[in-house]
């Protein structure tokens, strides 16, 4: 707990099949509904029963960019929880446990050991079934909060079990709750009230609702973590908001019906990870190619191959970059957190429906399975939306129609089947303006380059559609640190360790990767005066890319590529290590083992 | 609305196919474009969809919206057309390679499905457009270029496929009766669900062993046979047949059976979702707020 404010973070600690989802949902239920900002990370792996699952809720009356550096309570589960976590407790926290089954080990001095007789208090012998609701019951006590709340939680999560269901486990979490009164001493800082009760949603639920929002209006998918919970919204609102969704039989036919979709003038989505882009690949290119605006999300995960499903990485936007064979222009783009990923989906298909291009939006894990707090007011359920230079309605008297006409833009306005008076024919093959084939004996090297000009022509002037990126943070920093997608949230909080440790530093966070705002980049990075790359990958990828469109090189580097996201110090203790010796490549130790 | 009847003619797409000259696929197209005249469709109204191979060439010949896709995909991209907006009628086209190879994932699915789409399949035994390799469909011992000592891998059978994966209009042509063939191009059209239509339309130029010949020689209709087209069994033991006789015709048909897609999904009971424009109505972001907090 930081001074002044309410920064706080608790861990659950178990293996699959143990119910460490209800606890948490529980307590970031209470959290939310006080007003109180939340953060939560899973660290899980690929398996429904056994393993060690460890969940994270950081909560705080401050905006909370990332899941934090320290825990204040940790509830184990099980010995292995204690076994890996106990030890990493500092003073002032404390450790709730099930004291039938589990022992604790070495701990600081100034840990407060809680104890949990769980059949004692519960006069049965059903511990292991009991010790999530008697350890809620005891973190009341120890938050300083009223058991009301808790009661209240009960009721409505198991409401429809029925009254006995309600009561019992009223009764249990009370046992918990009166034990912790009686036995162990709360933290001195009670959660405070925040202020009007927030919303939780996580990444990919944020990805969902902004398709929803854009006005997309059919969503293809096959499962693959962690991007399955964008299907998982969409098919439990599809009917409700008139959307149509498909799991496909894998994603080849999934990004190929997209498009199909797409020609229609529906608004079309899907999303993925590693795996499952690539196998879309060749339908990026067919959107280029036809022309057909659509949006696909890579959530990125540890790769190479099926890699590690559970943990994150930015390892993909190579990937991204190359996505499909030829040389054509794509929008590629990574949010920073939940709401940015909400704002991106509106934005990413206007400027997709304008230019008729393809769209790539790069999350990852971090951003898309973690749970977040959001206030509704923050989330703008009406956008401004834009289908571009599109024909819906037309006659048959009308000129003669050509998809491809050679514009000045290189934009040509896009008829959908079922218009009279423009039936054409679209094609992967190359094409001139009437969409008659270049390939095969009709080979003409000027028409080629026509068309290859006109598609490109689109983008010349698509970087100043966007807001370029922004130095954010004090003006002649020591250092800055340049960062992509998820990894602003952790920087912004480095920074201000960075801060309590006499080093200024500021952040320049890039969103869009296609296109790159190469100029005001290098404006703002050569003004700099040392600038440090953090990305969660090992070989550098964007550091790479930012090399190769500007000519600049980094000070030096954080990177971290173990499948656990950054915690705040690694890059304070990152930058405080590259400042001290000529500049590098720092990799932060993971303590938490999980 | 004045209806003006259309023509073989007025189904003519803007440059005529570069097919080899004898070429069995001109007579799918020929058929292709009397089945949308007589059905009283209107260019508009249709889009054609293929993927890649000379099959594949075919919406760029025909009047009507079309997608020249990518190899094997054209009923994946069929899908997303007619599940967007179904008041298309959505033909897909395309090879044996295209369809029973590369494409066979979305085949299998498509059927099962039963998506409300015709499947016209030109199929020549043999991969064309690349210069003659052997294909699914190729028969044992077949000689091509990737098989130059004869092929040791068995065919599979696009109709019983389709049968067992759950196609409810399952028919096979051959280009060189247009008349026979449009009549199954029609009612695969007409029919609500997913109609595969596989079609003898030999390579005259890499498929020396399946000839016009060949097929005329052996082709019987089962029209002229006392055949129920209601029993999955029988068309399948009439698909199985091999050798002197090889039967055409309709196998099976499902009217009311099995629904299609469209008709299942209660997404489309207000109409096409393409033709749905906008975001999110007031109530709508009332109601997921609720779920939020
Ligand atoms: C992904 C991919 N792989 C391979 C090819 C090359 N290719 C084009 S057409 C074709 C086979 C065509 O055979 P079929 O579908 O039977 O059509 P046909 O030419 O016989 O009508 C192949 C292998 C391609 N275009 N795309
Ligand atoms: S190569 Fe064969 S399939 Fe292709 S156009 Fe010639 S005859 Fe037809
Ligand atoms: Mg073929």
């Amino acid at each position: 707990m930081s001074d002044g404010n309410f920064d706080f973070a608790l861990a659950i600690g178990g293996e699959a099949g143990q119910g460490i989802a209800t606890p948490g949902d529980t307590l970031a239920r209470i959290v939310v509904r006080r007003g109180l900002n939340l953060s939560t990370y899973n660290a899980y792996q690929s398996i429904i029963r056994g393993g060690h699952i460890f969940l994270t809720v950081r909560v705080s009356d401050r905006e909370v960019r990332s899941h934090g550096d320290k825990l204040d309570m940790l509830l184990a589960l099980n010995q292995d929880t204690m076994n890996r976590h106990l030890r990493l407790l500092g003073s002032g926290a404390a450790a709730l446990y099930n004291s039938d089954t589990i022992s604790p080990g070495d701990y600081t001095d100034g840990v407060q050991l809680c104890p949990l007789p769980v059949n004692d208090l519960t006069g049965s012998q059903r511990s292991g079934l009991n010790q999530n609701t008697v350890a809620l019951g005891a973190m009341m006590h120890l938050l300083g909060l009223d058991f009301g709340l808790l009661e209240a939680s009960i009721t409505q999560q198991f409401s429809r079990k029925g009254e006995d269901v309600v009561n019992e486990n009223v009764r249990v979490a009370l046992a918990g709750y009166t034990h912790a009164q009686e036995n162990f001493t709360p933290f001195p800082m009670p959660m405070p009230e925040g202020g009007e009760p927030l919303g939780v949603w996580s990444g990919n639920e944020a990805l969902a609702m902004g398709g929803a929002a854009a006005g997309v209006k059919f969503y293809a998918a096959y499962p693959m973590s962690p991007s399955t919970g964008v299907l998982h919204w969409m098919a439990q609102n599809a009917r409700n908001l008139g959307i149509m969704v498909r799991q496909v039989e894998d994603e080849i036919g999934v990004a190929n019906m997209v498009v199909g979709a797409a020609h229609t003038g529906a608004r079309a989505m899907c999303a993925t990870s590693g795996g499952g882009f690539a196998l879309m690949t060749e339908a990026i290119g067919a959107a280029a190619m036809m022309e057909i605006p659509c949006v696909f999300i890579n959530v990125q995960r540890a790769g190479p191959s099926t890699g590690v499903p559970t943990k994150t990485e930015q390892g993909d936007l190579w990937q991204a970059l190359g996505a499909s064979q030829g040389d054509f222009e794509r929008f590629v783009v990574s949010p920073k957190d939940a709401l940015d990923a909400y704002n991106t989906v509106p934005e990413l298909f206007n400027l997709a429906d304008r230019l008729q291009c393809p769209g790539i939006i790069l999350s990852d894990l971090l951003i898309s399975e973690g749970r977040y707090s959001i206030s509704p007011k923050e989330i703008n359920f009406h956008p401004e939306i834009d289908r571009g230079e599109l024909i819906t309605e037309g006659t048959s008297n009308g000129e003669p129609y050509m998809r491809y006409r050679d514009t000045a833009s290189g934009v040509s306005p896009r008829a959908v089947p079922g218009t009279e008076g423009h039936v054409h024919t679209v094609a992967t093959d190359e094409h001139d303006e009437d969409s008659m084939l270049l390939s095969d004996e009709f080979t003409n090297p000027h028409r080629r380059r026509a068309s290859v000009e006109k598609r490109a022509r689109k983008f010349e002037a698509a970087a100043s559609l966007i807001a370029p990126p922004e130095i954010e943070g004090p003006a002649n920093a020591q250092v800055t640190l340049v960062g992509w997608g998820s990894t602003a949230g952790v920087i912004q909080e480095a920074i201000e360790q960075l801060a309590d440790r006499g080093i200024t530093a500021n952040q320049l966070a890039v969103k869009w990767l296609i296109p790159l705002h190469t100029d005001e980049i290098t404006a703002a990075l050569t003004s700099a005066n040392k600038f440090i790359i953090v990305e969660n990958n090992y070989s550098g990828q964007f550091a790479r890319y930012m090399r190769s469109e500007t000519g600049l090189s980094a000070y030096g580097h954080i990177r971290k590529y173990d499948g656990e996201p950054f915690a705040p110090h690694h890059i304070a203790d990152g930058v405080a290590d590259l400042l001290g010796r000529e500049g590098g490549v720092f990799v932060p130790y993971q303590e938490v083992i999980v | 609305m004045t209806t003006i009847q259309l023509t073989a003619r007025d189904f003519k797409g803007k440059i005529d196919p570069d097919w080899c000259p004898g070429c069995g696929d001109f007579g799918v197209l020929n058929s292709l474009q009397r089945a949308a005249a007589e059905l009283g469709l209107r260019p508009h109204e249709i889009v054609t969809v293929s993927g890649i191979g000379c099959s594949s060439n075919l919406p760029g010949y025909i009047n009507t919206y079309g997608m020249h896709t990518l190899h094997g995909r054209s009923l994946a991209f069929a899908t997303g057309v007619k599940m967007a907006n179904h008041d298309l009628t959505v033909i897909a086209t395309g090879g044996d390679g295209d369809g029973y190879g590369i494409g066979g994932n979305h085949f299998t699915h498509t059927a099962r499905r039963n998506v409300d789409l015709t499947y016209v399949v030109m199929n020549n035994q043999i991969y064309g457009l690349t210069t003659g390799q052997v294909s699914p469909t190729s028969r044992v011992g077949q000689k091509t270029k990737s098989t130059p000592f004869g092929s040791v891998e068995y065919p599979l059978n696009p109709l019983t496929s389709a049968i067992m994966n759950g196609a409810t209009y399952v028919a096979r042509g051959y280009s060189g009766d247009v008349r026979h063939l449009t009549e199954l191009i029609k009612g695969g059209i007409e029919h609500q669900g997913f109609a595969l239509i596989d079609i003898f339309s030999p390579c005259v130029t890499f498929n020396l062993d399946n000839t016009h010949n060949f097929f005329k020689e052996r082709i019987k209709k089962l029209e002229d046979e006392d055949h129920d087209v209601t029993s999955w069994a029988a068309a399948c033991e009439k698909a199985m047949v091999w050798g002197d006789e090889i039967y055409i015709g309709k196998f099976y048909h499902l009217e009311a059976e099995k629904e299609s897609l469209t008709a299942l999904e209660p997404v489309l009971r207000d109409g096409p979702v393409a033709k749905r424009t906008g975001g999110l109505t007031g109530e709508q972001a009332d109601r997921i707020v609720q779920r939020m907090l």
